[in-house]
């Protein structure tokens, strides 16, 4: 069908994870940074397909939809957590949930 | 189709930066539905429709109508946003993206590091994926499942209001 | 009835027991009944098995009896079983009986004291464990026993814990005497080494056969030995513990420290003769150390102006005679003069107990004076005490079993005139220290108040052994007097008797008649100087050399301040060079090291979430990288 070299697929894979990994390490708003992780996950999904479709293999789909399971109950939890610690902080800053530092 | 991909790519990544940057969150949130949308043309692209199917489906779906709900119960402020605006300053982010993109440079280098010979994007149907999950990949599936019920388990039981259930470390000590 | 043996030393244990357990909670009369009544029990015991050994002797002189085997390692398997015969016999009558008539003496002598329970639980300890000590079947129960009464005996030495300095006796006695323990425990690892167990008969038949006489190994032995039972019984060179043990209450003076723990080491060395029969050197150093001490501790008792410390002295001095005895092979002799110092000095430190109780603590001689008419019964037991102690000829036990042993230390085949000087002597010097201590005490001028006369159960006890102190002499008499040998044929299974020098047996009587003369000579002196003319004695008190003389023995010849600087000082010396340990030091840098790791680690705990994450992407970027190098 069409030939696409393997690099492209994962070098937009790479570029997608880095900016989800800056964007993690640069915001302290907790909400941003439950939004990398999604990013971050989606490229490592991505990164599967383009494997997969390289093989010519179904393993890529199937690590694709088990990111995606994985992704939705992280999702889940970590919005719970954001409640929680909005209810008892009353700020969304992921540097003021810092009280048990060593 | 080529250039399909390149187009799609180059919106998702645009999309991704935009994310990145936006100070207002609803704002991000759109464009990241945008960057879902894109990737999941890309996906089409690369032969794996079910799978842009499922992108939509669950990722711009239910993950970023779910952070829009919360989001929602929050309610945030403009003073949030300037927050936001007086925690992104370049001395904050100039170190974490130049090791970012020390990565990103190591990465690139080790995709090309061989060059292949060109090859063919199989398409792989959605039921040979569906016979790889309950073949071989069937205890994954069922440790999915497990994980998704402790994911709804472990979100009702964290987002219950309790009343005065202040973990005795994260209590104020100068109450 | 011989299968009860195990039963004598089992009461006091289980006495002990009962009041460690429950005394707190049991009233004082209850307290006493055990307390007493385990020993009392044992008394009879031992005194019906005493009949029944007499009148039917065992096969071979020996009841055992295994109680059971102790543990068995490779070999090595010595068992708790006792072994009763003619010399263990004696030591637990003296001891059950003795022990007894002083548990009795201490319940009215401890009426008043808090730590009545306390004290009746260590005494039943005590005597137990000098039970098992003499009964022992194999040497590592003895050295259980041996033990066990050291411990009893620093226990009670600092019984009255809150004076610091009874502490300060408590573990000089328990120091010191663990240094002669060290020597013997390393005299019992080279017996097993050559004979592969330590079961006491064993090695005497072994040995016998084994080694010829003067052989090095058993000199070693025999050596190391020595030196346990000089450590315990307070000879010459360990003999500094036993004046200053003196801290105690006086009842354990007198069971402890004078009538029965510190004749451990006669015991062991009787038990242990054929050693000492095989190493003719040890057994002669024997004998030289029990002439030296009789006179060094002699001359201190002369000195002391503490009615406790000069007993004292004089239990280290007649120590010294059966160590003399048992030096020239006389053993029923040294055996025979500790039945019989164990009663009268039993007697004089019980007589001096019930003084000092009478003045209120009052220990000073020199602050009595003038109890004759106000105790008249303490005076009288005292006096026959002293008498025996003194070895008044014909009517005192004393005289009987001292002249026995200087006439063996003569006439022996081990014989030796200067031995028999040195006796002499110290029989005039105790004669001396003695009466001194009498008239001292009992006559002239009333100085201090007494207080309330010594009740029935005070005097009762000092009845009984004034009575043994006097008729104990005549189970065994000299042949050209009486001839009465019941004591040394009833030894003679366990203990070999000492042949005599033929040719002198003629002239006995004179020596007998020269050693009465050196012993009432001494009582004359004593009256001469202490009684009839004070000024005397002030004269010679206030002369140079007598000051500087009476300073030196006063101070027990000054070994206390030997020792001191010999040993203590530099050991103190040394700990004090070590004070900061510098082995510890090493592992204070380690712990050093980890705290230091510790805080810096623990800043990392920033609680930050965008630092945790920073570390683990440069965490990944360190790894890709070392993976991408050629």
């Amino acid at each position: 069908m069409t030939t696409l070299p393997m690099e492209y697929g994962l070098l937009l894979a790479g570029i997608l994870f880095v900016i989800g990994l800056v964007s993690l390490l640069i915001r302290r708003n907790i909400i941003f940074m439950l939004i990398s992780v999604e990013i971050m996950l989606n490229a490592a999904g991505l990164a599967f397909i383009v494997a997969g479709a390289r093989w010519a293999q179904a393993d890529g789909q199937v690590m694709f939809i088990f990111i995606v399971t994985m992704a939705a109950a992280e999702v889940s939890v970590g919005l719970a957590l954001i409640l929680q610690l909005y209810h008892n902080l009353k700020t969304l800053d992921s540097d003021a949930a810092n009280l048990m530092y060593g | 189709m080529e250039l399909t991909f390149f187009i799609a790519a180059a919106i998702a990544i645009l999309a991704t930066i935009m994310v990145v940057t936006q100070y207002n969150l609803i704002h991000a949130l759109l464009y990241l539905v945008v960057s879902f949308l894109a990737i999941s043309v890309v996906f089409f692209t690369l032969g794996a429709p079910f799978m842009a199917a499922l992108e939509i489906i669950i990722y711009a779906g239910a993950i970023v109508v779910l952070i829009i709900f919360v989001i929602m119960m929050l309610n945030l402020t403009t003073e949030d946003i300037q927050h936001e605006k007086e925690w992104l300053q370049p001395r904050i982010w100039i170190g974490p993206a130049v090791l970012s993109f020390i990565l990103l440079v190591e990465l690139v280098y080790i995709f090309t590091i061989d060059t292949p010979a060109n090859y063919r994007s199989t398409p792989v149907e959605a039921k040979a994926v569906g016979m790889s999950l309950f073949g071989p990949y069937v205890l994954g599936v069922q440790l999915s499942g497990m994980l998704l019920m402790a994911g709804i388990v472990g979100a009702y039981h964290l987002g219950r209001q309790k009343k005065k259930v202040i973990h005795r470390f994260l209590e104020r000590t100068d109450a | 009835m011989e299968n009860l043996l195990w039963v004598i030393p089992a009461l006091p244990f289980a006495g002990a027991l009962l009041l460690i357990l429950l005394g707190g909670r049991l009233p004082r009369t209850v307290v006493s009944l055990i307390g007493v009544g385990s020993v009392g029990l044992s008394a009879v015991l031992t005194l019906l098995l005493g009949f029944q050994f007499l009148s039917d002797a065992p096969a071979g002189g020996v009841y055992r009896q295994e109680v059971w085997q102790w543990f068995n390692v490779a070999g090595f398997n010595p068992s708790i079983a006792f072994h009763l015969d003619a010399l263990s016999l004696v030591f637990i009558f003296v001891i059950t009986f003795v022990g007894f008539l002083i548990h009795l003496y201490s319940t009215a002598y401890m009426a008043e004291d808090e730590g009545f329970t306390r004290f009746f639980a260590y005494m039943n300890l005590f005597v137990g464990s000098m039970l098992v000590l003499v009964l022992a079947d194999n040497l590592l129960l003895l050295y259980l026993g041996w033990e066990g009464v050291g411990l009893c005996s620093y226990l009670l030495i600092g019984f009255w814990y809150k004076e610091p300095q009874n502490g300060y006796a408590a573990r000089k006695a328990f120091i010191i005497t663990r240094v002669g323990d060290t020597a013997m425990a390393i005299g019992l690892f080279m017996l097993f080494q050559y004979f592969g167990t330590l079961h006491i008969q064993t090695i005497s038949s072994e040995a016998t056969q084994a080694w010829p006489i003067g052989v090095q190994p058993a000199l070693i032995i025999a050596f190391l030995l020595l030196g346990g039972a000089v450590g315990k019984s307070g000879q010459l060179p360990l003999q500094t513990w036993l004046p200053d043990a003196m801290a105690g209450p006086t009842p354990v003076s007198a069971l402890i420290h004078a009538a029965t723990m510190v004749t451990a080491g006669v015991y062991l060395i009787a038990r242990m003769h054929v050693l000492f029969e095989l190493a003719p050197i040890a057994q002669f150093t024997v004998a030289v150390i029990g002439a030296v001490t009789l006179l060094l501790a002699g001359f201190s008792a002369l000195t002391q102006s503490d009615l406790k410390r000069v007993l004292a002295y004089s239990t280290i001095s007649q120590i010294g005679y059966m160590f003399l005895a048992l030096g020239v092979g006389a053993w029923s002799a040294g055996i025979f003069h500790f039945m019989i110092h164990a009663f009268f000095k039993a007697l004089l430190f019980l007589a001096a107990g019930a003084i000092i109780i009478s003045l209120h603590h009052e220990q000073n001689m020199f602050k009595m004076g003038g109890l004759k008419e106000k105790m008249p019964a303490v005076f009288w037991t005292f006096l026959i005490g002293a008498a025996s102690l003194a070895a008044l000829p014909l009517v005192t036990a004393g005289f009987y079993s001292k002249d026995q042993i200087l006439w063996l230390a003569l006439a022996g085949e081990r014989g030796n005139i200067w031995l028999y000087l040195a006796g002499l002597v110290g029989a005039f010097i105790t004669a001396i220290y003695t009466f001194r201590m009498v008239f001292i005490t009992f006559f002239g001028e009333a100085k201090t108040h007494l207080e309330h006369p010594p009740g029935k159960l005070i005097v009762l006890p000092l009845v009984v052994l004034a009575v043994l102190s006097t008729v104990a002499g005549f189970i065994e008499l000299p042949h050209n007097f009486g001839h009465v040998v019941l004591f040394s044929s009833f030894l003679s299974p366990v203990l070999p008797n000492l042949p005599v020098n033929e040719s002198m047996v003629p002239s006995e009587w004179m020596f007998q008649a020269i050693a009465a003369a050196f012993s009432l000579a001494g009582v004359f002196v004593a009256y001469l100087v202490y009684l009839k003319r004070p000024a005397l004695h002030e004269s010679i008190r206030n002369s140079g050399v007598a000051m500087a003389l009476h300073r030196f023995w006063y101070s027990g010849w000054g070994f206390d301040r030997l020792y001191d600087k010999l040993f203590v000082q530099p050991f103190v010396y040394m700990a004090t060079l070590n004070k900061n340990d510098f082995i510890d030091s090493f592992y204070h840098l380690l712990t050093h090291i980890a705290r230091m790791l510790n805080r810096g680690m623990a800043h990392t705990q920033s609680g930050i979430l965008r630092w945790y994450m920073m570390g683990v992407v440069v965490g990944a970027l360190v790894i890709i990288t070392i993976s991408l190098l050629p």
